[in-house]
């Protein structure tokens, strides 16, 4: 019988878990979670404190998940050291844990650069843990002036999740826009103004130069009091365990089509790892909870003597701020195409034929087939382009096509 | 397992589907006071152009991404269908942005929905295919999952 050992407890670990036992329904899992917390959905924690669910409804799993998968999960213990020549994990508390097959799920941890003076601020939080969000909540006030470093995806759901529980938000970022990993100039433009829209203000371009207790002086020179501080500056990948070992690291552990890392019989997946990314044709981190799991259940079924492979991975983002919902997806690579509808805009980037990438504003519907365009490579010329700019329909596809998606097993 | 298929050659586009639909799943018995002078939302859509028109639903697929895809762990398949517990689901739309088919939408909360083939409201098969003049849409056998 086989032992598996699981390090990290989130969408990755699940995906692991659900991978080993569509293969192996008798071998021994055991999973190592960090946080104290049974797995939870961790990008709703900004829903939480926007009171849209609650604890409960959080779950990831239901409450019997590692009763029916038949694992162990040890909560409170962190892997310090993984030996894998004995095949073994030392946790923090001193127990060392053997295995045959491993996957390291470690994800990430916040980044922050050191600001001069941030030791004063007492009412520093970050946003990253469910842990972070009980304490960023119970300090919440009607009054509050709040001060978010950090205009990225996890700066601006932490705005929109505290917004009416608060008395005023500030965001400043060092990019001169909003959401600059994943909008270009013009569509953060669009984004910035809706959110202006909803109370927040922004200083982009800027970055603080001093904290004192209650205020921040940016570069620029403006000061900016505050009583709640937020640090979303950036995440970092957790690969410490891997690259101890002797296994290759880049920004991320560095993973194969199968998710399997430089070290024999041990893999990763999720946000520590980095895998290869269908869109730019090279490895990278692509942290995002879907490629989570996809990477976590190939991961798996590979260890469990399946053999599966994740070679389709592209970055995407679905995503809502204050009733606007974006979408993102692929590499802005190529030309770009532009629809203006009444509803938003769309931006499609093409190249050599094929659909690279796109970014949706407030035009989102049935937005998937645009995203199978560029998962599935098809390529423009078999598809009527032209219309689906403007309406995304399973009508851009040859009969033959429809006749296969709508009218057999698939 | 049965599954909805569609016959793209004799769809007429009439949409009745999609009020059979909205009807079905209102919990009400009476389809002019359920669907009259209101928006509905549908689980299933016709599409198409002044030539050709199908109607499209949710495929039950064998490797669905939406349920992987979640970021609630709000949709799973459980016999064959993919199912999505709405209490769970935040409006996200990342389902949306996965399904190769379009076969998501939003319903009237902002929640997701998507076709369950009636098998838990009154109807107990899909609705869309009884009420189908044409036989348009068919709820059959046609093999099983790879």
């Amino acid at each position: 019988m086989k032992r598996y050992l699981v390090i990290g407890n989130g969408t990755a670990a699940v995906g692991t878990v659900e991978g080993i036992r569509s293969i192996d329904v008798t071998g021994e899992i055991t999973v190592v979670s960090e946080e104290k917390h049974a797995v939870y959905s961790r990008p709703l924690i900004s829903y939480y404190l926007e009171g849209k669910t609650d604890l409960e409804r959080m779950k990831y799993r239901p409450d019997d998940f590692c009763e029916k998968n038949g694992c162990r999960t040890l909560y409170g213990r962190r892997a310090v050291a993984l030996d894998s020549s004995a095949k073994t994990v030392a946790l923090d508390d001193g127990s060392v844990l053997p295995y045959d097959e491993l996957c390291v799920a470690t994800g990430s941890r916040p980044f922050v650069p050191p600001f001069e003076g941030l030791e004063k601020v007492k009412n520093k939080f970050g946003f990253m843990t469910l842990d972070d969000a009980l304490a960023l909540e119970t300090a919440l006030t009607q009054n509050a002036r709040v001060l978010i470093v950090g205009a990225g995806l996890i700066g601006l759901k932490c705005a929109e999740g505290i917004a009416r529980r608060v008395g005023s938000i500030t965001v400043c970022d060092l990019a001169d826009r909003v959401l600059s990993s994943i909008l270009d100039a013009e569509c953060a433009a669009v984004v910035q103004k809706h959110l202006e829209g909803n109370g927040l203000s922004f200083l982009l371009g800027d970055t603080v130069a001093r904290f004192d207790e209650n205020e921040a002086t940016m570069k620029s020179g403006k000061k900016v009091p505050f009583d709640l501080l937020v640090l979303a500056v950036g995440v970092r990948a957790n690969t410490d365990l891997v690259k101890g070992a002797g296994g290759n690291v880049n920004r991320g552990i560095v993973v194969d089509e199968k998710m399997r890392t430089t070290v024999p019989g041990v893999y990763a997946a999720g946000d520590c790892a980095e895998g290869f990314d269908a869109s730019i044709g090279q490895n990278r981190v692509i942290a995002i909870l879907p490629n989570a799991y996809l990477q976590g259940r190939t991961a798996g079924i590979n260890m469990a003597g399946g053999d599966a492979a994740q070679t389709d991975a592209i970055p995407m983002n679905a995503i809502g701020f204050f009733g606007l919902h974006l979408m993102t997806a692929g590499a802005y690579d190529g030309e770009m195409n532009e629809e203006k509808t009444d509803g938003g805009v769309k931006r499609f980037f093409v190249k050599d034929g094929f659909l690279r990438g796109f970014i949706l504003i407030g035009e989102t519907e049935r937005a998937g087939i645009y995203t199978s365009l560029i998962r599935e490579k098809i390529p423009l010329g078999s598809v009527d382009f032209d219309l689906t700019k403007k309406v995304a329909s399973n009508l851009i596809f040859s009969r033959e096509t429809r006749r296969k998606k709508f009218g057999s097993v698939v | 397992m049965k599954r909805v298929y569609v016959n793209e050659e004799w769809c007429l586009g009439c949409h009745l589907c999609e009020y059979n639909c909205a009807f079905a799943n209102s919990g009400l018995k009476d389809m002019a006071f359920a669907l009259k002078d209101k928006k509905i939302f549908p689980r299933i859509h016709v599409e198409g152009d002044d030539k050709i028109t199908f109607a499209v639903s949710c495929r039950h697929c064998s490797d669905p991404l939406c349920v992987k895809s979640c970021i609630a762990g709000a949709i799973s398949k459980k016999d064959g269908v993919v199912k999505i517990d709405r209490t769970k689901c935040v409006g996200c739309l990342t389902c949306v942005l996965v399904c190769p088919y379009g076969a998501l939408a939003p319903g009237e909360n902002g929640t997701m929905q998507k076709c369950e083939l009636c098998l838990e409201n009154a109807c107990g098969a899909p609705a869309c295919v009884t009420g189908c003049p044409n036989r348009a849409i068919v709820y059959e056998e046609r093999g099983d999952e790879e």
